[in-house]
């Protein structure tokens, strides 16, 4: 493996020690809790993890829609084309918002609005950002509709969204979040509300998307299958921060992190004779009562006394793999000794 | 939805049915009150006091001799639009003020809730006695308190519905958009609400007109001679042992109008449920 090798691409968003803190009745909630990376131009990054980790939260801080309060983003830097998110006024935010970085969500049920046909709402983006004539919006609509795969746009733009499938609706959304031609896309959960013979059309339409528009994508998502079909980097986040990053390729074939070994051993194969399904014991922490040491360590099953008390650092240990573990910062006549 | 659909519901419910007939009646006989009037609803003919119905006068005349039939057709043009204008004034101020308050929240919230509060802790009537007293006694200024009375309503109303809404997902997808927050009011919520708001408007409206009728059967409202339904039943009511008819005729008409809108609120309220659908 070389180290510090010769290719440098672009960093097209970068995330630096993000801290997003809730304050809420019960206490300080760290959501997001230093949290750190990258993606380059034209690249599919993957933010994998339970429920509750904080991936949501992240795409939420990228854009600028945390609810304040009781949100706050309590330090850090979200530099996109060079420029820091955070510090940017409202109104410029806005002019971002929908152009230059889109977003998708998870249920396309409830992410149109009932009262518009599609074409209307779809219109409404362009109109907003490009400042489009209301005939000419129409006209971006219906092309943006071609290009998602819905069949006679011309037709479909006159409907409402009750008159579409939850698949033709989560297309219209993907439309309307290219609409402007973002040059990243953020996709928060875009195929968990859909059966599972859609979700590999949506996620072929966003590979295909990707290639032709050449715009990098933030997929967010708790199922790995969905981050090897797409993804070419992933990042691991557990309790509100990044745990594991590495190559989509060197993720599956060797993880270093005991969570996403675990991640990994509890997807059912196919061909592998299985009594019961690997679990990783308990639950993500309560984000009030996080545990001292490493945040993993209660559910850990190479768990060592040291875990519990000191927090391990985020460590580079090859060429775009980073882990936060006392294992890998450790050789192994230390870990016997810790034993 | 489209207003075929709604058509085909409300055409389901016979009472509501009823119901819009009336108001349509009322409605046709306030646009062509000069028409199908029989008489001058204001000329006076003493000698025909508080006659009673007959093939010539069909309901009789008043105490001043005027046909009464006559004054009730006038008295629709005064009545309806009253409802109309009074309800528009509170959908113009309650409905801006309850989609900020439901919408921002927080203190802004607080600030509009404590003064619809205030509102709310007098009866509407006794409100609307108190505003006209400080307006001076006339129609227009009846109408004004009226209006001002049913702020709240539209204000609370519109509040409950916005905060729903406002969590909805393609709220958050118009932000994700870069929607500014009164594009989002105006473009992703208010058309939301627009049927609550309908419904709400149709029943607003009866209590309009009841009101209005109170405030002239007390000599607030519309000042003689006048031909408004609530000031009839109160001139007629001296009368009411020995020609009856000068205040039942004006009673009756004030019931079966509020009855009617009611009764179309109640249909347009199922109709435009969409739970109510098939």
């Amino acid at each position: 493996m070389e180290l510090g090798g010769a290719r440098v691409s672009e960093k097209l968003l970068e995330i630096k020690n993000v801290k997003t803190y809730f304050y809420t009745s019960d206490g300080q909630v760290p959501a997001v809790d230093g949290v750190s990376f990258h993606i380059n131009r034209g690249e599919t990054v993957g933010v994998v993890g339970e429920s509750g980790c904080g991936k949501s939260v992240t795409s939420l801080s990228i854009m600028g829609l945390i609810p304040k309060p009781p949100g706050k983003i309590i330090a850090g830097e979200i530099l996109f084309e060079g420029e820091d998110l955070l510090k940017l006024p409202q109104k410029q935010m806005r002019k971002i918002r929908g152009n230059r970085i889109s977003m998708i969500f998870q249920e396309p049920m409830t992410s149109l609005n009932p009262v518009y046909t599609i074409g209307v709402q779809i219109a409404e983006a362009v109109r907003l950002h490009q400042g489009a004539s209301r005939k000419e919006a129409m006209d971006i609509v219906v092309e943006g509709l071609r290009l998602v795969g819905i069949p006679s746009p011309e037709r479909r733009v006159d409907e409402y969204p009750h008159q579409l499938s939850g698949g033709m609706r989560q297309r219209a959304m993907i439309a309307m979040a290219l609409s402007c031609k973002p040059t990243l896309l953020i996709a928060d959960e875009p195929t968990t509300a859909l059966d599972v013979t859609i979700q590999a059309q949506i996620l072929e339409l966003l590979k295909e998307l990707k290639q032709d528009l050449g715009m990098a994508m933030m997929i967010i998502t708790h199922d790995l299958g969905v981050v090897a079909e797409v993804a070419q980097r992933v990042v691991v986040m557990y309790a509100g921060k990044v745990v594991e990053e590495a190559p989509v390729r060197d993720l599956f074939n060797d993880p270093k992190h005991p969570y996403t070994k675990g991640l990994l051993a509890s997807i059912p194969r196919l061909h592998v004779k299985q009594e019961s399904l690997h679990v990783i014991e308990g639950n993500v922490p309560n984000p009030t009562e996080f545990p001292a040491g490493c945040r993993f360590h209660p559910r850990c099953e190479f768990k060592m006394p040291r875990c519990e008390t000191q927090e391990p650092q985020l460590k580079t240990i090859a060429e775009g793999r980073q882990v936060r573990c006392w294992l890998t910062e450790m050789d192994a006549a230390e870990v016997k000794n810790e034993h | 939805m489209s207003l075929l659909l709604i058509w085909r519901q409300l055409k389901r419910n016979r009472m509501a049915m009823l119901g819009l007939l009336i108001v349509l009646i009322f409605t046709l006989a306030a646009i062509f009150a000069h028409w199908i009037a029989p008489d001058d609803p204001i000329a006076m003919n003493l000698r025909q006091s508080v006659e009673g119905p007959s093939a010539e006068n069909l309901l009789g005349r008043d105490e001043l001799g005027r046909d009464i039939l006559s004054r009730l057709i006038y008295g629709a043009r005064i009545s309806l639009q009253l409802g109309l204008i009074a309800v528009g004034i509170g959908i113009a101020i309650g409905v801006p003020l309850g989609a900020l308050s439901g919408y921002f929240g927080g203190a802004v919230d607080m600030i509009i809730q404590r003064m619809i509060d205030v509102m709310l802790a007098f009866p509407a009537m006794l409100l609307a006695i108190v505003l006209v007293s400080i307006l001076g006694r006339s129609l227009n200024n009846a109408m004004i308190a009226i209006g001002i009375v049913s702020i709240p309503v539209y204000a609370r109303l519109v509040r409950a519905s916005t905060l729903t809404i406002k969590e909805m997902e393609y709220v958050q997808a118009a932000k994700a958009l870069g929607q500014t927050d009164l594009g989002i009011i105006i473009h992703q919520i208010l058309p939301n609400l627009l049927s609550p708001i309908i419904v709400q408007s149709t029943l607003q409206v009866a209590s309009a007109i009841l009101w209005a009728a109170g405030l002239g059967f007390l000599g607030l409202g519309a000042q003689a001679p006048d031909p408004e339904w609530g000031a009839m039943l109160s001139s007629g009511r001296d009368f009411i042992r020995h020609a009856p008819h000068v205040v039942i005729f004006p009673g009756l008409t004030i019931m079966a109008t509020v009855l009617g809108l009611n009764l179309l609120g109640d249909g347009l309220r199922d109709a435009l449920d969409p739970r109510m659908k098939l």
